[in-house]
């Protein structure tokens, strides 16, 4: 027998150079530090040298928000049709399938009823993994119906936004879920039904342009990417370089178009003083009792 | 005075036309028989329109026989003929160059067209007044409306000023000012889309784009007062919808209705900005198939050959499909109008449940 005979097949050369330690340091993208991953786990996937705020999936959101991991999925069961059987390079339905595998959703939106400090909330959270958390039909109709159950039920609304925009191989259906789930924050608006937007890296284009900035309070993590257009697009427009952190949550603060920066570890506690504000039986019970 | 061409030879022009046609035909038939690319519509388009000038010299020239008078009949009837198969044939990407004709009608020139008693009305009270976006007070067959419409331009300087019809967050949020005035005073709105997309720059970035956007959408969809949309050329993305939440969306034949532009989407999914025909179909951008979509209420037809070959018909032609339209809407009380808009917003979907 041969000493360096390969058994098996090729090597697979494609995508990240892996190594054996894979899935136990992880490096600062922000700092360049070596951080263990259970350390950065624990911290909530916030850098503990930098603060950076890593990308957390939407299960994780959820984990971080409602009391006790404790919430029910709900919507769950949609997918999308493909309306205009769309292919580019690769057929969009594969596109679809791989995602589902890779995300075990059916698409880029959860939607959960559970309690946020004792308080019934409905929390809509993105998931960026899935095909850059665009938003089509499905992202659309998950969201409107999230946002039509607190209408109903007047438990306060919070989405959690990570995503690139409307999603192309949707076409003009992606464009008609902006106008669609900005009627219904109209109805929910009117109800008077508390909503809290919170942005996440990155949270651009149309969801950007539609519900992200339409919260009762839009806030959104440090250092988080969020605008209308995408960076390049820009500087192809303008023919110039960006300023540094353009277009980060810091920014977007600076110019008044966010209420709050808020570190994940007390995203929480924001939303949840924030509550407790537009709570509105309290205000009734204050007054009756006056 | 430039004195009238002289035609030295009627039968020689006849024949020069006939051989010119017989060639875009012949060209137009082996494109469509293998589907090969060898003619674009707006080629053959612009030839016709050359023949057709020859045409009418020649009839405007004296001395012309019976036998001269039914050949140019025999031609037009050709180039008639050959216009519907350009038409019909006309893909995604050829409409798009369509849309963006420079000599398309523009807002103003259909305001100057359909409507009288116009006003315009400035500024967002915030920042600056966007010239890519024009409002104003107007009467529609004597009615008092609310007029709102993306600019563009034919010149450099005027193309300059009206920033190429792309808006920023100043112009959107004078477009919703003049939408609540029409509210509150009672009166109808109606939209005219005609943008490349909101502009992507720094300043409007800072301004606020994105949300100059999200709540001109959610105002609109409640709005107490018809509104009636109507794509006179290009609909561009967030930048068209922020002036398009209506009771009534039409589109002109030769428009498109996009989530991205077909250049767009070619450079990211194709990684190659020359595949922007593929990109186009690949989108379903025309109206036709938007219609298909259920995403627009009706489809108005253009003159023969597009908008931009005759503003008076393309008017025409439009004013008589707003009036069918305003007569539909305005009879509906404003409760019943604001939900019916909420149900046809709140159905624009296309999905499957399945088991979780």
């Amino acid at each position: 027998m041969t000493w360096f005979k390969r058994q098996s097949g090729e090597l697979d050369t494609s995508g990240e150079k892996k190594v054996r330690t894979e899935g136990l340091w992880v490096k600062c993208e922000s700092c360049r530090q070596i951080i263990w991953k259970k350390d950065l786990e624990e911290n909530l996937n916030v850098c503990p040298k930098c603060d950076k705020h890593f990308r957390i999936d939407a299960r994780t959101r959820l984990a971080n928000l409602l009391d006790d991991n404790q919430y029910e999925v709900f919507d769950a069961d949609l997918v999308s049709t493909d309306p205009l059987k769309f292919v580019d390079l690769k057929a969009y339905s594969s596109r679809l399938k791989q995602a589902q595998a890779d995300t075990g959703l059916k698409d880029a939106v959860i939607n959960a009823r559970g309690k946020l400090n004792g308080r019934p909330v409905v929390i809509s959270a993105m998931e960026y993994a899935f095909i850059g958390g665009s938003m089509g039909a499905v992202v659309g109709e998950v969201i409107t119906r999230a946002i039509e159950h607190a209408t109903d039920s007047k438990a306060p609304i919070i989405i959690v936004s990570a995503s690139g925009g409307a999603r192309m191989m949707e076409g003009a259906i992606s464009l008609m879920q902006l106008a669609k789930i900005s009627a219904a924050l109209a109805r929910l608006d009117e109800a008077n039904v508390p909503y809290i937007s919170v942005l996440t890296d990155p949270t651009t284009g149309g969801v950007t342009a539609s519900f992200a900035m339409l919260g009762d309070l839009n806030i959104a993590e440090p250092g988080a990417l969020i605008g209308f257009a995408g960076p390049r697009v820009i500087e192809q427009t303008i023919r110039q370089k960006l300023p540094q952190g353009f277009q980060r949550s810091e920014f977007l603060l600076e110019h008044g178009m966010l209420d709050a920066v808020v570190h994940r570890r007390q995203m929480k506690a924001y939303i949840a003083r924030a509550l407790e504000f537009m709570d509105q039986s309290s205000v009734v019970r204050r007054q009756s009792s006056a | 005075m430039k004195a009238v061409p002289a035609v030295a030879n009627p039968a020689l022009v006849v024949t020069s036309a006939d051989f010119l046609l017989s060639m875009v035909e012949a060209r137009w038939t082996a494109r469509n028989g293998d589907g090969s690319k060898m003619e674009t519509g707006i080629r053959a388009q612009q030839e016709l329109e050359k023949i057709e000038q020859q045409i009418a010299k020649l009839q405007a020239a004296p001395g012309q026989n019976e036998e001269t008078r039914g050949q140019i009949q025999q031609l037009r009837d050709r180039i008639h003929a050959l216009r519907q198969q350009v038409s019909l044939h006309r893909n995604a990407w050829e409409k798009t160059e369509l849309a963006r004709h420079p000599q398309r009608p523009y807002t103003l020139d259909y305001v100057e067209r359909i409507f009288t008693d116009w006003s315009e009305i400035h500024g967002d009270r915030g920042f600056a007044d966007d010239p890519a976006i024009v409002c104003g007070m107007a009467r529609f067959h004597g009615e008092d409306v609310m007029v709102i419409g993306h600019q563009k331009a034919r010149d450099t300087k005027q193309k300059v000023y009206r920033n190429f019809g792309m808006p920023n967050p100043e112009g959107y949020r004078k477009a919703l000012r003049a939408m609540k005035i029409a509210e509150k005073w009672g009166r109808p709105v109606l939209t005219f889309v005609d943008t490349p997309g909101a502009y992507p720059g720094l300043g409007a970035e800072e301004r606020g784009q994105a949300e100059a956007i999200a709540r001109n959408l959610r105002e609109m969809a409640r709005l107490r007062v018809p509104i009636i949309t109507t794509i006179t050329g290009e609909g561009g993305s967030g930048g068209a919808l922020a002036i398009a939440v209506a009771d009534r969306v039409l589109m002109m034949e030769n428009t498109i209705y996009s989530v991205i532009s077909p250049e767009g989407c070619a450079s990211i999914m194709w990684r190659d900005a020359t595949k922007k025909d593929l990109a186009a179909q690949a989108l379903h951008i025309t109206a036709k198939d938007l219609s298909e979509l259920g995403c627009i209420d009706d489809i108005v037809p253009e003159p023969e050959g597009g908008a931009h070959l005759d503003h008076e018909a393309a008017a025409a032609l439009l004013d008589e499909a707003l009036v069918k339209h305003f007569a539909q809407v305005r009879a509906l009380p404003a409760a019943e109008l604001v939900a019916s808009r909420y149900n046809k917003f709140r159905h624009m979907a296309q999905f499957l449940q399945v088991e979780a």
